[in-house]
């Protein structure tokens, strides 16, 4: 073997963003630091909706990484959230999706916990006739699931185990909350949720999300119906910390458009035979058509023309997550504007004319890197730096996921 | 009206299966609506769906990216269907759920269930008396879909 061309055993990082070892998106052991440093670190991971615990007593269940989480509206009004963990045995508090009650009981040992996840009572504690029963010196607030520091931003619910870091705006980064407050405005309305189970690693995904160069190459619809093609307007902004981004496309200019000729995207032939649902409604008064902004590990912020959606990574082991997409509307939608983002819900998801290939990109990257631990991905598209551009030929917020990630994994 | 509506069922599966794909659309009336959603979704009565087309030619422009736009790996579905149930018939209209599965079978022989779920149909006949869709609601049981959704259900 040639060993100059294996010169990143498995385990080392060389220096820069412009390399990523491939063996990162493969390991165990990087996977269960990811946990540690990553998840229930110092940043901070979205966990629901506000709408989605609307009164006292409603919760929800989530999770942050390999975490089960429940998230709870208190008597006191506020979002708490806390693990989805017995303190007795671990078994799961919360069984479902979502719901409402005065408090949580766990089903194994009838162990009860208030609506913030404070341990109140412990069945036969004092035993039964006399016998059994905990010890004396067994004190309930000695005992309980971690709980989670939380905050809402914009109608979402974010939460963080770590009490003493970053708050969230902080985190953030004035530029890219700009971005967050353009598109979440005003109160929300859920009009659909579907999982979508991707055959790679979250880093993968989380990549293709900031990765501003191959969306008008993978995604022929896109830039055959100018969508989006990068001799549009607009760029791409990263947080100083690479936390966050925010890519924007402006609307296309008229006339004709030859920089992609020869390539396969360049399908000028494919018309719509039902055009109707590229009618825009231009609805954040700019001429921006398209950003999709993300939160560093999992958070994913889409406006697609009229098609909102928040979009949550949960890592599944080392090849396998799952994407967790809930459609949005605004509650005061006109029925023109719902009737638009539902056919529009088209471009999205699962089987969105625009995003399906996402679904499947990083499972080819997965597969083909399957023998390759001593090798390393190419990100110096637009450079070696993370900073923002006007252009989204660059991988520049690439390089910022892994500014992110070497930062809170203390590599 | 059994009878009638198994055929469509058949027909359309058959469409999709063999991979006459554009056959398909044919299959629905020109104003038609065709979702894909899940049990969920649909319990809660939560609007949009996977694939949402209110038009003949929305569909058409489904198959058409298909075939010149989006990237997926080869792969091939096989619809298992059950007999409809006729739920409704009356002023030209039948309704019908018929419970579904379909095997996807990927280019390397992997084979998995990928959907499985119940067709909530409204079957009308169109100028020539052929029964069409008018309405074809597709409920899968489960909220995951492995990878995506390429060819319709």
């Amino acid at each position: 073997m040639d060993q100059a061309t294996r010169d990143l055993p498995t385990g080392a990082w060389p220096s820069g963003l412009t390399r990523i070892p491939y063996w990162i998106y493969r390991d165990a052991e990087v996977a269960r630091d990811e946990q540690t440093r990553v998840f229930e670190g110092p940043g901070w991971h979205f966990l629901c909706l506000e709408i989605d615990v609307p009164n006292v007593g409603d919760y929800r269940t989530t999770m942050i990484g390999a975490m089960p989480v429940v998230v709870s509206r208190a008597e006191d009004g506020a979002i708490v959230a806390f693990e989805n963990r017995c303190a007795h045995r671990g078994a799961l508090i919360c069984l479902d999706d979502a719901g409402s009650g005065k408090d949580f009981q766990c089903v194994y040992h009838a162990w009860r916990y208030d609506l913030r996840g404070n341990l109140t009572s412990v069945a036969f504690r004092r035993g039964v006739n006399g016998q059994g029963g905990m010890p004396d010196d067994f004190r309930m607030e000695a005992h309980g699931p971690r709980k989670l520091r939380t905050t809402v931003l914009c109608g979402l619910v974010f939460g963080t185990l770590v009490a003493d870091g970053p708050d969230l705006e902080a985190y953030i980064g004035s530029e890219v909350l700009v971005r967050l407050h353009r598109v979440l405005h005003k109160k929300l309305e859920v009009i659909g949720r579907f999982t979508q189970q991707l055959p790679c690693n979250w880093k993968l995904y989380m990549e293709n999300v900031r990765d501003t160069y191959h969306a008008s190459l993978l995604h022929t619809f896109f830039t055959t119906f100018r969508i989006t093609r990068l001799s549009q307007g607009g760029g791409v902004m990263v947080s100083e910390n690479g936390v966050a981004h925010a890519s924007t496309t402006l609307a296309a200019p008229k006339g004709p458009d030859d920089s992609y000729a020869g390539m396969r995207s360049d399908n000028q032939g494919f018309q719509l035979r039902d055009p109707s649902f590229m009618n825009a409604v231009a609805e954040f008064n700019d001429n921006i058509n398209l950003q999709i902004l993300s939160i560093f590990p999992g958070f994913i912020l889409q406006q697609i023309h009229n098609a909102l959606a928040v979009r949550q990574i949960v890592p599944r082991g080392v090849d396998s997550m799952d994407l967790h997409w809930t459609y949005l509307g605004f509650a005061d939608d006109t029925p023109e504007l719902r009737a638009m983002r539902l056919k529009q819900s088209n471009l999205a998801g699962p089987a969105g004319f625009v995003s399906m290939e996402d679904g499947a990109v990083g499972g080819f990257v997965q597969r083909g890197i399957a023998a390759a631990d001593g090798e390393a991905a190419v990100v110096e598209m637009g450079g070696a730096t993370a900073e923002g551009a006007e252009t989204r030929a660059t991988e520049a917020s690439v390089r910022g996921f892994w500014k992110a990630w070497r930062a809170q994994m203390g590599v | 009206m059994l009878m009638a509506v198994a055929e469509l069922n058949g027909a359309c599966a058959a469409a999709l299966d063999s991979g006459r794909l554009e056959d398909w659309p044919g299959f629905f009336l020109d104003q038609c609506l065709y979702k894909v959603t899940t049990a969920d979704n649909f319990e809660k009565a939560y609007q949009a769906g996977l694939i949402y087309a209110d038009s003949r030619a929305m569909l058409q422009d489904r198959i058409a990216a298909l075939r010149e736009a989006n990237i997926y790996e080869r792969q091939r579905y096989r619809h298992i269907l059950n007999l409809p149930l006729i739920t409704g018939d009356a002023d030209g209209t039948v309704t019908a759920e018929t419970s579904f599965m379909v095997v996807r079978t990927m280019r390397d022989g992997q084979m998995m269930v990928f959907a499985a779920g119940v067709y909530r149909d409204r079957v009308q006949q169109d100028a020539a008396g052929a029964w069409r869709y008018a309405e074809r609601i597709v409920v899968c049981d489960s909220q995951r879909i492995d990878t995506l959704l390429a060819i319709p259900l």
